[in-house]
């Protein structure tokens, strides 16, 4: 469905991203692991037009998304979510949820309606008429993933969903994360949160420092050596391979 | 306050409006009802814009200028009817705010250097109208022959011999109908797909275009739709003076007139113009009235008591007026209020 082959990009003299390529077939929840600044949010940002790759290319539905306006990438069924929530403060939930709804309904009232129901199955239906600048980190995150549902996207770029949420607020995110993927949406998610990357996702892939460093099951990837030493440091899996001897 | 009460605040007041002449004889108070109409189209007109978009701009007489002076010089030069006329000049208009909107919009420039870009084409527009004598009568300004035949005084849509009526109301009717109509639209734009597209842009253009929002079309949609608006005062003025200048035209006080009504009345709401552009002029007639009285002969007094009502109104009511209405009427009603 979706296929990105060799993204490159390089922000004066730092390399942000460096030959990244990745593939999600329909119907995948896939992962992208990896730590701070690893070009996690710069490899969404080329996918959805926000940033152009220097080269590269991002295949979907036989078409190459490079060159296109983040807006004709929506109408064609790419959406993504900020990992620094951007919500329109001075309007109310509903009416955030509905400017998504518009992507494919013309009709007001239509699109407020529509904006309701989604605002109330990701259970924020108490808070429609409140303006999205008085919500919580949890109810911006939710708000995020609301407007962008409401485009009725066949791929959702998620990023960092569940950053800043607790522990139960995280596992209804991943329910409905779930859910979204059930009702007929792919997914493909930046997360810190382990314990969701590991409940959600069909395959993962670990970014770090701009390349892509592992690709796999969420199982696998975590017994791989270059990824422990990604997260932990560099001979962490030197180390954690001799404890791990020493102890049988 | 639900739509359906909002609907009817508007029906009575657009029904006091049409009948005021009839109540009102004074002819000194229509002349101020009128003014102050006239203000608040231009500032409806900004509004749309500024208010609702998020763009502020600080040479909105660019498109009340080209309106003026379309409707002048084709009156003037080839005597085409003023009701053809003010088509090519709301066409002119719009032409305008399509172009500089272009540049603008294409190049990314938002906040104070948009502000900036429509500054330099007002003032540029200021210019050009003064130096190209060939095409304007330059500084002289267009002067059009006043009809005194009551027979071609909807012909011509001048009123001045028009019959008792007419001459005492023609421009108050035509600029309330103008008002009617660009309120009218306003309601409309706020319920409408291109409204939520136009405040998303206004409030976070990443985020709307992340949505499936082209907001650089929304932008120059916003700006030709706010561009007709104005050059109608545009027609309405030249009608009403019969006369057009650079200075008039271009000048700096339409385009801050125009900013006035709807930040002091309430950004982005569709009352908040009529009710900035009512309190301007009260303040302003208030004013000279009561200083006058007191000290006699000083200019300037009342332009210093406005300029502190401006600031009081700017630090102490962000949402402006209609926030104020808003709270007032929540307190009363002691229900959820919602902004007017
Ligand atoms: N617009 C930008 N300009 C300059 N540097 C940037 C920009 N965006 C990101 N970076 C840098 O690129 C690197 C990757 O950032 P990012 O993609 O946000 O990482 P991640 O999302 O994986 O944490 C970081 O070092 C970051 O500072
Ligand atoms: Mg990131």
């Amino acid at each position: 469905m979706l296929e990105v082959i060799g993204l490159s990009k390089t922000f004066g003299g730092l390399k942000a991203v460096q030959d990244a390529s990745l593939k999600v077939d329909r119907g995948e929840i896939v992962s992208l692991i990896g730590p701070n600044g690893a070009g996690k949010t710069t490899l969404f940002a080329m996918i959805s037009g926000f940033l152009k790759p220097d080269s590269g290319s991002v295949r979907y539905g036989g078409r190459d998304l490079v060159g296109m306006k983040p807006h004709e990438i929506c109408l064609i069924g790419v959406v993504r979510t900020f990992q620094v929530v951007q919500p329109f403060a001075n309007l109310s939930v509903r009416e955030n949820i509905a400017v998504g709804a518009h992507a494919r309904i013309r009709s007001r009232a239509d699109a407020l309606g529509r904006a309701a129901e989604i605002g109330r199955r990701l259970g924020m239906g108490k808070m429609l008429d409140q303006p999205a600048g008085a919500l919580t980190v949890a109810g911006r995150k939710r708000l995020e993933l609301a407007r962008a549902l409401a485009t009725g996207p066949d791929l959702l770029l998620l990023d960092e969903v569940m950053a800043g949420l607790t522990p139960t607020e995280v596992s209804e995110v991943v329910n409905l994360v779930r859910g979204i993927q059930e009702a007929g949406t792919t997914i493909l998610l930046i997360e810190h949160v382990m314990q969701a990357v590991m409940s959600l996702s069909d395959r993962t892939y670990v970014l770090n420092q701009g390349r892509m460093i592992a690709e796999g099951t969420p199982k696998s990837i975590t017994s791989t050596p270059e990824v422990i030493e990604a997260y932990l440091g560099h001979g962490a899996a030197a180390r954690i391979a001799a404890q791990g001897g020493g102890g049988a | 306050m639900s739509e359906r009460a909002r609907l009817m605040g508007w029906a009575l007041l657009a029904t006091v409006l049409v009948l005021l002449p009839f109540g009102v004889t004074s002819g000194r108070w229509i002349d101020f009802v009128e003014l102050t109409l006239f203000v608040a189209v231009m500032g409806q007109a900004w509004n749309i814009l500024g208010g609702y978009g998020g763009q502020y701009s600080f040479g909105h007489a660019l498109f009340f200028g080209t309106a003026a002076y379309i409707q002048a010089l084709l009156q003037f030069r080839y005597g085409i009817s003023p009701w053809v006329a003010m088509w090519f000049a709301a066409a002119g208009s719009i032409a305008v705010g399509a172009f500089v909107g272009y540049l603008s919009f294409r190049y990314g420039l938002r906040g104070s250097y948009f502000a900036l870009i429509t500054l330099a084409f007002a003032e540029a527009f200021h210019v050009l109208a003064r130096s190209l004598i060939s095409v304007t009568e330059g500084g002289r300004g267009v002067q059009l022959a006043l009809n005194q035949d009551p027979e071609r005084a909807i012909a011509t849509f001048q009123f001045t011999f028009a019959g008792e009526f007419l001459q005492a109301y023609g421009y108050y009717y035509t600029i309330l109908i103008i008002l009617l109509l660009a309120y009218a639209a306003t309601w409309w734009m706020e319920r409408s797909r291109f409204g939520a597209s136009l405040m998303a842009v206004r409030e976070n253009e990443d985020a709307a275009e992340a949505l499936g929002i082209n907001a650089f079309r929304v932008k120059i949609g916003a700006i030709c739709l706010s561009a007709a608006i104005m050059s109608m005062t545009g027609v309405y003025y030249v009608q009403k003076f019969l006369f057009v200048d650079p200075g008039i035209a271009y000048g700096p006080s339409k385009s801050v007139e125009a900013l006035f009504a709807p930040i002091i009345g309430g950004l982005g709401t569709v009352l908040g113009p009529l009710l900035g552009a009512f309190f301007i002029h009260g303040v302003g007639e208030f004013a000279k009235e009561a200083i006058g009285a007191v000290w006699e002969e000083r200019p300037g007094v009342d332009l210093i008591l406005f300029g502190v009502i401006l600031i009081l109104v700017l630090g102490f009511l962000p949402r402006g007026l209609v926030g104020l209405l808003d709270t007032a009427w929540r307190r009363l009603t002691g229900g959820r209020g919602g902004h007017a």
